[in-house]
């Protein structure tokens, strides 16, 4: 069995920033692996251990300087790494579900992979709606916010738990091949190990352009526009304890026993 | 073009908050664009539910009695065909666990673009405008959408809707093609049962990323013991398998509305809040002023939790 994650660098923010235009200035910005992906990834890892993948893919959308991250994937024991980037998209200011499928499933349809592993969202811009996209354009199966999956996968169904609100799981049965959007939780991430980051230097990272995917300029134009970012106004009414620690740790000791909580 | 089609939730034989809160949501979106709010409720006790939804501002409530329980494929399959019927200008869903399992899939069936998440829509006619945060919570965005589009709303973020409407209820001769349903539902499991229901306690210690490491964790159970209190975190300690799920609160965890709620080196993601904006008193520990927890903590300490916690244990031992 062929598994197939996708990986996405994201942005990441201090806790103290500034906003220029619909941009965080970039000297607040940070970048790291999308936390969902790294779970994904860690799943397929897992089932290439347990002997019921072949190989492992990780693919990203992303130019040049988003390698470091993505040969993460590679050190954590991913086989090879598909990073797919074209000039076009240096002016694309939004990249949205529509484009991210088009891109994502023109790959996949060149791999072929039984099971695509997506995480449920990317850290920055939070759409949570790529995986599904995904797997609806190529005609897969799909489940999304899965936090379990039985590393059985026999007579080609994927048995998963989707993690519903308020504490509910839900036990699915789903066809291959599917594309499951992972939730955090579903296993323990690996640090790459010493020996994985000096291998994955020597794995094989492919470059494609949009014309390599057969995926025409036109195909990731957006009807959207991000218009306007600003920091949410603080509708905080709270009291501020101020004072050294012992000071602040005695107002709420206080404040524990007037409530009569605590003695 | 100028209708609204929303979509309902429902799970295990309820009707989930959600379903009334589109219904303003879509109402208000229908007003502005002119047209009609069609509510779409696929499954289950249908003809009940629709009656429940009839409520002022839904002009017509399509239903579709087929099979119990949500299913991406019946659910994907229903609301494109009735988008190919109605023409609505926008279709909401709800962005629920459910939601987000058929939205992006009808949008990329239809070919129009998705906003999800959302948490406050304008529109004109011809410009929607959806704000949305990112880098979770730390800014608000707006984003502009000409034409036609597929847009998921957040909980909680619209009043439910009231009173009794005279919506049309009409049963939608939906056309399933089961070998398209490639997925099956063979049951649910209610997760964090065991030892202790954190849901009980009048006292909560809540402990978040701040703490940083597992072994950090012995100091805040030393604080609950000198409190008496009961242990509760946020999502990532219980990630991390640092907390077995029953200590979780939040959207996928517990809901909990204890006296006082502790919360210690944990932000505030809207998810968490969703479990534990209910407490009748919310004190908030962390290092980080603008901490959205901040938002609706009552007292706060700004002030490193490693500092703040031992002061605490002190007192109280």
């Amino acid at each position: 069995m062929k598994i197939l994650v996708t990986v996405k660098e994201v942005a990441t923010v201090e806790d103290e920033f500034e906003i220029e235009g619909t941009e965080i200035a970039e000297q607040y910005l940070g970048a790291d692996l999308n936390e969902w992906d790294d779970y994904a990834i860690e799943e397929a890892v897992q089932l290439q251990e347990d002997g019921i993948a072949d190989e492992v893919v990780a693919v990203t959308i992303g130019p040049e300087d988003c390698e470091q991250t993505i040969r993460q994937a590679l050190a954590k024991g991913a086989d090879r790494a598909v990073r797919v980037w074209d000039d076009a998209l240096e002016d694309v200011d939004l990249l949205d579900v529509n484009a991210k499928t088009e891109i994502l499933s023109a790959v996949i349809e060149a791999e072929e992979p039984d099971l695509v592993l997506s995480g449920v969202q990317a850290g920055d811009d939070s759409f949570g709606a790529t995986g599904v996209s995904v797997a609806e354009q190529l005609g897969f199966q799909w489940g999304a916010v899965v936090n379990h999956l039985e590393h059985d996968l026999e007579d080609g169904i994927a048995s998963v738990r989707r993690e519903l609100e308020g504490g509910v799981e839900e036990l699915t049965d789903i066809d291959l091949p599917a594309v499951l959007t992972i939730q955090t939780g579903i296993n323990e991430p690996r640090y790459a190990s010493l020996r994985g980051i000096r291998q994955a230097q020597r794995k094989e990272l492919d470059v494609q352009t949009l014309a390599d995917i057969g995926v025409d300029e036109s195909e990731i134009e957006t009807e959207l526009e991000l218009t306007d970012m600003y920091e949410p106004e603080s509708e905080s009414d709270a009291t501020v304890w101020e004072g050294s620690a012992d000071e602040t740790a005695a107002e709420l000791g206080e404040l524990l026993r007037d409530k009569g909580v605590a003695q | 073009m100028s209708d609204v089609l929303a979509v309902a939730d429902h799970r295990r034989g309820d009707l989930r908050d959600v379903s009334y809160e589109i219904i303003t949501a879509g109402r208000e979106l229908a007003d502005e664009t002119g047209g009609d709010l069609h509510l779409a409720v696929i499954s289950g006790t249908v003809d009940d539910f629709a009656d429940k939804l009839n409520r002022e501002g839904v002009d017509t409530i399509h239903t579709v009695d087929h099979g119990e329980e949500f299913n991406h494929d019946v659910y994907a399959q229903v609301v494109t065909q009735l988008y190919d019927e109605i023409a609505p200008q926008y279709v909401l869903t709800p962005n629920s666990v459910n939601g987000l399992d058929y939205a992006p899939a009808i949008a990329n069936e239809l070919d129009l673009p998705v906003v999800t998440d959302t948490v406050d829509l304008e529109a004109d006619g011809e410009t929607l405008v959806a704000t949305r945060e990112m880098y979770g919570g730390k800014v608000e965005t707006t984003t502009q959408l000409e034409g036609d589009g597929v847009v998921t709303i957040r909980g909680a973020e619209w009043p439910a809707a009231e009173g009794t409407g005279n919506a049309a209820i009409e049963a939608f001769d939906a056309n399933i093609d089961e070998d398209a349903v490639g997925s099956t539902v063979t049951g649910f499991e209610e997760v964090g049962g065991g030892d202790v229901d954190i849901s009980e306690a009048d006292l909560l210690v809540s402990v978040g990323r701040g703490i940083e490491e597992e072994e950090n964790l012995e100091m805040i159970r030393e604080l609950a013991d000198a409190l008496d209190a009961t242990l509760s975190s946020s999502r990532p300690i219980v990630d991390n398998g640092w907390l077995p799920k029953n200590r979780q609160v939040g959207q996928s965890g517990k809901v909990v509305t204890p006296d006082v709620y502790i919360a210690i080196g944990i932000s505030g993601a809207v998810q968490h809040v969703a479990g534990m904006k209910g407490s009748d008193t919310i004190v908030a520990i962390n290092t980080d002023p603008n901490a959205p927890i901040m938002d609706i903590a009552d007292y706060a300490i700004v002030d490193d939790l490693f500092d703040v916690v031992p002061e605490l244990i002190d007192e109280f031992q």
